[in-house]
């Protein structure tokens, strides 16, 4: 294990790990997976860890909150011990769901609950699924997260080794959600986790995924992830991402979608627990009549940070895109949106709205919010907006004139805020179960 | 029940209310009328507790306590309730929940149970005949998409939901026509009793045809300036608030 201190320059720091872990590949540094992952760190070379001139890290002063806090182990991970009963804790209850569960960005086999009778769906651990299809995972993997553009996707593709594969074949309906519940464990040391997931999603093809991600135990821990998404022609994918439970967790994440024509890709993103949270959620719209529904919320306090970048990329005419993040920041609290929409020249037609909306809770927190479009179409309807404001003091004597103590009447207001952003999750249990730890947060 | 004593009141520094006296008992009708500026919304603000409006003289007893102690929602729980001018648009909020929530803080203050689902629901349907509300207006967000006639209907339905001892209208009649303006009336009149009291906030006489005062006060630069029986109104309607404009104020 190596300690990372102020002292040590991580990007160095980074490239040495590389050397130890290809090491110990035992002869597998030949396969073409390799190559990509050595194009990766050579990429993480050039662009170095980002700093405060780093135009996509200006409001997130990453490289000095890795820097305080970590031990990183990339050379061998073992999988620390956790057991059943601590596991089925933190899954969501009453969701009859297929349960992936990985352990510092290990496949858990054992905790796993992948009991697959459906013909056509395929969840197994990355590292055997490209070990046993390599042409096919191959296709894939490293394809659409770009590691030349992002040092953390780069670091990522670097150090990948296990995650998650699924796979669901064309005209299937998969029949339950599936959740990723990727929980780093950090109760006797720090921990740095680098999961690496691919999901395919065939033609005519509907799944719900769920990634919770989850920090367990009391020491920090670093998780930098990495999904790519295929979404097939006319496939209908709903998505979420969870960070829901940690206070001590570090979080970045890149969430890589390609939709082919006619797909639909609807995504919620919750963040309510973690020190910093850096969600980058890209989302291409590479053929016709495509539709992204993109939702966020997030409920932060104390010193938390959350940054959420989006990307939206219409090359095609006739697509359809709808962004909607919200927020409630109180204490010390910072937030960063910076929503992109390209709309290429060939995307006549295209339909793509916007907004972030946010409500600060005390004069110290604070929210940096930036819309970004760029439009080389002349035929489209595009719209952004922005708004920070307080919670309505006239919306809340209404209500404290009818008798609700101030306590009460806020977190109605609050939670009436908070609700548009969860429209797209239509899973009841699941909807409980975010509700129930928004009601906590709010009522705090 | 209630007793307002020489109360002064300003909104940043500027005074409003210079020396307002009223009393009012268990069963009587009030009318507050006044010109425009007159200071009758600060009035009906300042015994609602909004805390926009600073007092800085005088004094308020409801009900044996002293009014000027209590938060908002406890004067409501104490049985005060403002009928809203404009009652604010709430989004997200569904009608329905929040009413239910708002009833059983009151009844928990009262010492009662709570009401329960079925109870609840049937009492809302008493109700909603009284005010002739549209059923549906109460599935939505409280207030949301309103027009101003169901928004008023909405207080008063409120208002029979939630049973005051004493209920403020504040120009609930500005902007109705004549239907929703009796249909208000109406539900006001039935909702009346020996042990509850009204205060009607108002700047035009033709809602007191409806709701028929008991006392009718005149508000003019921040003081009541004359006050009689209804008749009053009517002769404030004839000859216009320039009359009382030259009326000296009376202690």
């Amino acid at each position: 294990m190596t300690v990372a201190s102020n002292s040590i320059d991580l990007h160095k720091n980074f490239v040495e790990q590389f050397g130890i872990f290809e090491k110990e590949l035992n002869g597998k540094s030949l396969t073409d997976f390799h190559q990509t992952r050595k194009k990766a760190i050579r990429s993480f070379e050039q662009l170095g860890m980002p700093d405060r001139k780093t135009e996509n890290y200006k409001y997130t002063p990453i490289t000095r909150l890795l820097k305080k806090q970590f031990n990183f182990d990339y050379a061998s991970p073992g999988i620390p011990a956790i057991s059943k009963a601590a596991i089925s804790e933190l899954l969501i209850k009453g969701l009859d769901a297929y349960n992936v569960v990985l352990i510092n960005g290990r496949f858990s086999q054992e905790l796993s609950n992948l009991d697959i009778t459906l013909k056509g769906l395929e969840i197994t651990d990355f590292k055997s699924a490209y070990e046993s299809q390599p042409d096919l995972v191959g296709s894939y993997f490293a394809k659409y997260a770009e590691f030349d553009k992002d040092p953390f996707t780069a670091l990522n593709t670097a150090f990948s080794l296990d995650g998650t594969f699924i796979k669901v074949k064309d005209n299937l309906v998969v029949d339950k959600p599936i959740v990723i519940y990727s929980i780093a464990e950090s109760t006797a040391a720090n921990w740095a986790v680098q999961p690496r997931n691919l999901i395919i999603a065939g033609k005519n093809s509907q799944a719900s995924i769920i990634e919770n991600y989850i920090h367990h135990g009391n020491e920090a821990a670093f998780t930098n992830t990495v999904s790519e998404i295929i979404v097939d022609e006319n496939a209908y994918i709903d998505y979420y991402k969870l960070e829901i439970h940690g206070d001590n967790a570090y979080h970045v994440g890149n969430t890589q979608v390609y939709q082919a024509g006619k797909s639909t890709f609807n995504t919620t993103t919750i963040s309510l627990a973690g020190s910093l949270i850096r969600n980058n959620l890209n989302v291409v719209l590479d053929d016709e009549h495509c539709e992204a529904n993109m939702h966020g919320l997030y409920l932060l306090n104390d010193r938390q940070h959350v940054d959420n970048q989006t990307m939206v990329d219409h090359r095609k005419p006739h697509s359809y895109s709808n962004e909607l993040y919200k927020g409630i920041l109180g204490g010390n609290s910072t937030g960063v949106f910076n929503g992109k929409i390209y709309v290429r020249q060939d995307a006549q037609k295209t339909n793509a709205f916007q907004s972030n909306k946010n409500i600060l809770l005390s004069d110290e927190a604070s929210i940096n919010t930036k819309p970004q479009l760029e439009i080389w179409a002349d035929d489209v309807k595009c719209s952004h907006g922005a708004t920070t404001g307080q919670l309505d003091k006239e919306q809340l004597f209404y209500l404290r004139s009818r008798g609700l103590g101030e306590q009460e009447a806020r977190s109605l207001l609050l939670y009436a805020f908070a609700i548009d952003a969860l429209e797209n999750v239509k899973i009841d249990v699941l909807k409980e179960y975010i509700d129930h730890h928004i009601s906590i947060r709010l009522n705090r | 029940m209630l007793s307002i004593k020489n109360l002064h009141a300003s909104i940043e520094d500027k005074q409003i209310l210079k020396g307002i006296n009223l009393e009012v008992k268990p069963g009587e009708v009030h009318a507050i009328m006044g010109p425009n500026g007159s200071g009758k919304s600060t009035l009906a603000s300042v015994l609602a507790g909004r805390e926009d409006y600073e007092v800085t003289e005088g004094s308020i007893e409801f009900l044996g306590k002293d009014l000027l102690e209590l938060e908002a929602e406890e004067r409501a729980r104490e049985g005060l309730f403002l009928a809203f001018q404009y009652p604010v648009e709430i989004p997200g909020v569904s009608s329905t929940n929040f009413l239910k929530t708002a009833l059983n803080q009151i009844r928990e203050h009262r010492g009662l149970d709570p009401l329960d689902a079925v109870s609840f629901l049937s009492l809302m349907k008493e109700k909603i005949k009284l005010v002739e509300i549209d059923k549906s207006l109460l599935n939505r967000s409280l207030n949301e998409g309103f027009s101003g006639g169901e928004k008023k209907r909405n207080e008063i339905f409120q208002m029979a939901m939630l049973e005051p001892r004493l209920a403020v209208l504040d120009e609930t009649d500005s902007g109705l026509d004549i239907d929703a303006l009796k249909v208000v009336a109406n539900g006001v009149n039935t909702l009346k009793s020996k042990d509850n009291a009204t205060i009607v906030v108002t700047h035009y006489q033709r809602l007191l045809d409806y709701i028929v005062p008991d006392f009718v006060h005149v508000l003019y630069n921040g003081k009541i300036v004359k006050s009689g029986p209804k008749e009053l109104a009517l002769e404030l309607e004839e000859k216009g608030y320039d009359w009382i404009k030259e009326a000296e104020p009376i202690h």
